[in-house]
C-alpha cells in the first residue's frame, strides 16, 4: 500500500465480539481512505459500530482481521510499546466528556502530551501558550477545567489533542455534550484548523455537526451504506431562507 | 399533484376513479379532503398540454369518468424528469410522499435510492447554512435566521430517515386490492 495522498487507510478492517451464534460484527470490513486535510464525519445510529471504527483507527483497540495505515505505514500490528508511542505522537484524541485532568491548569492539561511525548518542559509550556492562545483560550491559561464552560473545556481537549502535531485528530461525539452556542465553539475551532490543513476524522449522531465536514460516511450494523461528498455546497443559501422570489 | 397523477398512469393506463382511490390510499387520512373533481380537473389539464392521452371505454356514454387515462411520451419524460429531480418542495412534504409511492407502485425507481438522493441534497443545504452560521459573528441576528434554516432541515433530515425505514421493507401488494 503506497497511496501516500491517504494520510489514514483501512483495508478489510473488522472487529468482532462473541463467536457462533452470538457473533457481533461492530466493524465488518471497513476499507477506508482520509486524505491529508479531509474533514470525514461518520454518522449512523447507536451501536453501528462508528466509535469502535474510530478506536480502531487510533489504535486503542485492535482489530479482530483487516489492516490500518498511517501515513504509509502499517500500524495494527505495532506492539504494544509501539503502538502507545504511535498513539502520543501521531494521532490526537477528543472525547465526549473532556477526560481533562481536573487537578490540573488548562495549561498544564494542554503540556502533558509534549512532556510524555518527552519534550523539554520548556519547549512543552510554549507549545500548549501558544495553543491556548490559538483557540482563543490565552486568558484561561491558569483555570481548572470546573472553571471552564463546556465549550471552553472541550477546546482545551482540542487543544491538548494537538500538542504534538498530530497527523489525524480522531474526535467522538465532540458536541456530545455541548450545547448549540458550545457546539458553534467547536465547530469553529475545526474550521480554523481544517483550513490549516489539519485531517480531522469525527464520529457524530448530530446531522449539523456531520454537515459542516468535507465528507460523511454512514454507517450501519459496522459497514458504510453511504459516502457524500458536501464541501462545495449548494450555492442555493437563497432558495433555503425563501429569497428565491 | 399533477405529477403525482402521472407517475401513478406510469405504472398501467387507469381510470380517474381509481386514480382516485390511489392517491387516497397513499395519503390516508390527508386525501379525504380531496374532493372527486379535483382528479378529473388535474386530467384534463395534463390531456390538455399533450401528456396523457384519453380513451373511452366501448359502448358507454362519454363522461370523464369512463375514461381511461393513459401517458404519452410526453408524459413518460415528464414522470422521468420529476423522479430524479431532487428539489425539496417548499414545506410540501406531501408531494415527496406521493413521488415515493409512485416509484414504488410503478417500479419506477427505487423510493430508498430517492429518499438517499434527497438526503444528500439536504445534508448539502444543511452544511450550507452551518458554515454560515460558523462564519457570523455571536451577537448576529442573520445567524438566528439561519438557526431556523438548519432546525428545519434536520427535521426534514429526521423524516428522510421515517421514510428509508418504512420504504426499505419489502411492500406486499396491497396497494391495487
Amino acid at each position: 500500500m503506497t497511496d501516500f495522498d491517504a494520510v489514514l487507510q483501512s483495508r478489510g478492517l473488522s472487529r468482532y465480539h462473541g463467536q457462533g451464534e452470538s457473533l457481533v460484527r461492530a466493524v465488518d470490513e471497513v476499507d477506508l481512505d482520509v486524505p491529508a486535510g479531509q474533514t470525514l464525519a461518520i454518522m449512523g445510529p447507536s451501536g453501528c459500530g462508528k466509535s469502535t471504527l474510530l478506536h480502531l483507527l487510533g489504535g486503542l483497540e485492535r482489530p479482530t482481521d483487516g489492516e490500518v495505515w498511517l501515513a504509509g505505514r502499517r500500524i495494527d500490528h505495532l506492539n504494544e510499546r509501539g503502538l502507545a508511542r504511535m498513539r502520543r505522537r501521531s494521532i490526537g484524541f477528543v472525547f465526549q466528556n473532556f477526560h481533562l485532568v481536573e487537578e490540573l491548569s488548562a495549561r498544564e492539561n494542554v503540556e502533558l502530551p509534549a512532556l510524555l511525548a518527552g519534550r523539554s518542559s520548556r519547549a512543552a509550556r510554549r507549545r500548549a501558550a501558544d495553543l491556548l492562545e490559538r483557540i482563543g483560550l490565552g486568558d484561561r491559561t491558569r483555570h481548572l477545567p470546573w472553571e471552564l464552560s463546556g465549550g471552553q473545556r472541550q477546546r482545551v481537549a482540542i487543544a491538548r489533542a494537538l500538542a504534538n502535531e498530530p497527523l489525524v485528530l480522531l474526535a467522538d461525539e465532540p458536541t456530545g455534550n455541548l450545547d448549540t452556542a458550545a457546539t458553534i465553539e467547536v465547530l469553529r475551532l475545526f474550521a480554523d484548523l481544517r483550513a490549516a490543513g489539519q485531517t480531522l476524522v469525527m464520529v457524530t449522531h448530530d446531522e449539523r455537526v456531520a454537515s459542516t465536514a468535507d465528507r460523511l460516511v454512514s454507517m450501519h450494523d459496522g459497514r458504510f451504506v453511504g459516502d457524500t461528498r458536501l464541501a462545495g455546497g449548494t450555492g442555493r443559501l437563497g432558495d433555503l431562507i425563501g429569497l428565491d422570489g | 399533484m399533477q405529477d403525482a397523477v402521472l407517475a401513478m398512469l406510469a405504472k398501467e393506463p387507469s381510470h380517474g376513479y381509481r386514480l382516485r382511490a390511489r392517491l387516497r390510499q397513499a395519503l390516508g387520512p390527508l386525501g379525504e379532503s380531496m374532493n372527486a373533481g379535483q382528479v378529473y380537473v388535474t386530467l384534463a389539464r395534463l390531456e390538455k398540454a399533450g401528456l396523457v392521452a384519453a380513451e373511452r371505454s366501448d359502448g358507454l356514454p362519454d363522461r370523464p369518468d369512463r375514461k381511461v387515462y393513459a401517458l404519452t411520451p410526453a408524459g413518460q419524460q415528464r414522470v422521468s424528469a420529476w423522479l430524479s429531480e431532487v428539489n425539496w418542495p417548499k414545506a410540501n412534504l406531501t408531494e415527496f410522499h406521493l413521488k415515493l409511492a409512485a416509484a414504488a407502485a410503478a417500479r419506477l425507481a427505487d423510493p430508498v435510492e430517492l429518499v438517499d438522493a434527497q438526503r444528500r441534497e439536504l445534508l448539502r443545504r444543511l452544511g450550507e447554512a452551518q458554515r454560515a452560521v460558523l462564519a457570523e459573528p455571536d451577537d448576529s441576528t442573520a445567524g438566528l435566521l439561519l438557526e431556523g434554516v438548519a432546525l428545519r432541515l434536520q427535521a426534514d433530515l429526521r423524516w428522510l430517515d421515517a421514510c428509508e425505514r418504512v420504504w426499505s421493507k419489502p411492500k406486499n401488494e396491497s396497494e391495487d386490492a
